[in-house]
């Protein structure tokens, strides 16, 4: 171990990385333009979501509530159905996402005082674009109590709750917010970019010569290796607050979490990745192959880590490759610790999984470095 | 030249690659402030031999110590005492003059206030230009760049592999110059070569091909050995021989 030498490294990173602005603005305005990108692209569109009532009560009162919801753009009506099977099967089969039930005795309830229950059953398997419906559906309610109990006062009569709506989420009842997607866009940019710069800076010092000259001085390839990921944890660390603290004012993603255990978890995630590119540099030999190897991996972590499409609906084999990848514990820790506040006493085995990976594939990538500088 | 020390003993050095042998059971020794030339087509075993001797590779057989140090169990003090230029521009093209010999500096554990940084632009014609770009310098520049990071940290031996390759006349003969210079006071210099003009004034050659060492001497031992001629009919006769 010789400090000098890894901090000789070390800094002519940070140098070379500030003369390249291209990679500079990769590092940091991308990860802005893609959180831009997906929650925005997830708040539009959730709009008109096919849904069919089923009204028991058959009243003015009815049809104004029915009318209130698809007035907020979130429900276009699709006929009526005449049971709560009926219903249930509807969205079973696809025809529309949600259903509007309202009881025999609403307008009875309303007009009596007593609290009257609607329910709205939501189709949450795609937990984005059910959750602003669902988000919908409460504040009519909310909005309508407001107006009946002001409407009661006038009367002298008690304050009360006047309609209950219970929302019943199917198929996903731990309702995943669309603030879920700003936390998992931090895993997915930190791990796609970090992967990518790493293997080609690696490659890169082979194409153009500089890895030879390099291997002949007393520097240890761990050195090398080290003296390449160090200034990229940086790197990271600015890019995933810069994600946190924009989702946070843009798209008001609560921090409910432990900060230093979240910085802890993004520590290990960082060392796993730029080992997993490092990894991907030693298999080609130009930067085109690296990145076609690099794609590789991307895709995967898109696609099977949980960011896109949750790992509990999918097949055991995809669920396999998923465990592979250092992003699905990520995945699991930042969304534990941002999204519900929870820290590492729960969160541990994903820690540990991340340590393990950040081990393993340091280790592999040294060593496959030094064979294939043989 | 040639001081009675011997600062490179290579005894019986062999490389094979599978099947294949790259570097023949190879003999020779060269002594303290000698330029000794390694020639031979390409193919020859050159940069195999060069490779083991810069402790970059194991030997499969035979043994080779650089300055005191065994190739094949010590190579992490070889790496220490020698200095390699590669003979394609191995510097960051993107890092100034400065910023590359400091960088090397702190690679070899020099201080950044040893003096050797201010050294090195001196020995090497490098005065006035430590805040430009290496890669915008002429090619001699930077062949003196490449050569000032081999030597900033004082290596015993310096291997030079084709460093005059595409450099103009004026600047092949400055880079000359300072080899000579720093031979003189004692650093030894390994070259390969393609230019047999270069290689007539060597103190000693050895001639490979096909991982076998056919001559090894002075210049003129080396003619004798093959019969006369020059040592351009040698290199052409041998590569003749190859195809």
């Amino acid at each position: 171990m010789n400090l000098s030498r890894l901090r000789s490294m070390i800094r002519k990173e940070f140098v070379q990385m500030r003369r390249d602005p291209a990679t500079l603005r990769l590092v940091l305005i991308v990860p802005v333009i893609q959180l831009l990108t997906f929650g925005y692209a997830i708040r539009t569109d959730v709009r008109n979501l096919p849904t069919t009532v089923f009204d028991q009560s058959h009243t003015q009162e009815s049809r104004a509530f029915v009318q209130r919801l698809t007035a907020t753009g979130n429900f276009v009506q699709r006929g009526e159905v005449r049971s709560y099977a009926e219903a249930l099967r509807q969205i079973d089969e696809g025809h529309v996402r949600a259903a509007v039930v309202i009881p025999a005795d609403y307008a009875q309830n309303l007009k009596r005082g007593r609290t009257a229950p609607v329910q709205v059953l939501v189709d949450a398997s795609d937990p984005s674009a059910s959750q602003s419906a669902i988000g919908a559906a409460q504040l009519v309610g909310q909005r309508l109590n407001l107006e009946i109990v002001q409407s009661r006062v006038g009367a002298a009569t008690t304050i009360g709750q006047a309609i209950d709506v219970r929302v019943r989420p199917l198929y996903n009842p731990a309702l995943k917010s669309s603030v879920f997607i700003v936390p998992g866009i931090i895993g997915m940019i930190l791990s796609n970019i970090l992967i990518i710069i790493t293997a080609l800076t690696v490659v890169r010092e082979r194409e153009t010569g500089t890895l030879e000259q390099l291997i002949v001085t007393p520097l240890a390839k761990w050195e090398i290796m080290l003296g390449k990921i160090v200034p990229y944890v940086f790197v990271g660390y600015i890019q995933m607050t810069t994600v946190l603290v924009a989702g946070h004012f843009v798209f008001g993603v609560p921090i409910r979490g432990p900060l230093l255990a979240l910085y802890g978890a993004t520590f290990l995630f960082i060392v796993a990745n730029l080992g997993l590119g490092l990894f991907i540099s030693t298999l080609g030999r130009t930067q085109a192959a690296v990145s076609q190897t690099a794609m590789l991996f991307l895709l995967p972590n898109v696609l099977l880590s949980g960011f896109m499409f949750p790992r509990e609906a999918m097949p055991a084999p995809a669920q396999w490759v998923g465990a592979l990848l250092p992003l699905t514990y990520y995945l699991q820790l930042i969304r534990g610790i941002v999204l519900k506040g929870v820290g590492l006493t729960e969160l541990w085995p994903q820690m540990l999984a991340l340590a393990v990976f950040a081990v393993l594939f340091f280790w592999f990538a040294t060593r496959r470095f030094s064979k294939t500088l043989e | 030249m040639s001081d009675a020390a011997p600062v490179i003993e290579v005894q019986g050095l062999t490389k094979r690659f599978g099947k294949f042998t790259a570097v023949d059971d190879v003999s020779f020794t060269i002594h303290r402030g000698e330029i000794f030339g390694i020639l031979g087509p390409n193919g020859s075993g050159k940069t195999t031999t060069i490779r083991m001797l810069c402790g970059l590779m194991t030997p499969s057989a035979g043994r080779a110590s650089v300055a005191g140090a065994d190739v094949g169990t010590q190579p992490d003090q070889v790496k220490a005492r020698i200095g390699y230029m590669s003979q394609a521009f191995g510097l960051y093209r993107d890092l100034t003059v400065d910023e590359n010999l400091e960088f090397y500096a702190g690679v070899y554990g020099l201080g950044r206030d040893s003096g050797r940084i201010a050294w090195a632009k001196q020995a090497m014609r490098l005065g006035e230009i430590g805040d430009r770009l290496a890669g915008v310098m002429s090619g001699g520049q930077k062949q003196r760049l490449a050569l000032a990071s081999a030597m900033m940290h004082e290596p015993q031996v310096v291997f030079l592999d084709e460093p005059t390759a595409g450099v103009d006349p004026a600047a092949r003969r400055m880079f000359w110059e300072i080899i000579r210079e720093r031979a003189a006071e004692g650093t030894t210099m390994i070259v390969t070569t393609h230019y047999m003009d270069e290689a007539e004034r060597f103190d000693r050659l050895a001639f490979l091909t096909r991982g076998h060492l056919k001559a090894v001497g002075t210049p003129t031992e080396v003619k004798q050995a093959f019969g006369g001629g020059t040592l351009e009919d040698i290199f052409v006769s041998l590569q003749d021989a190859e195809a």
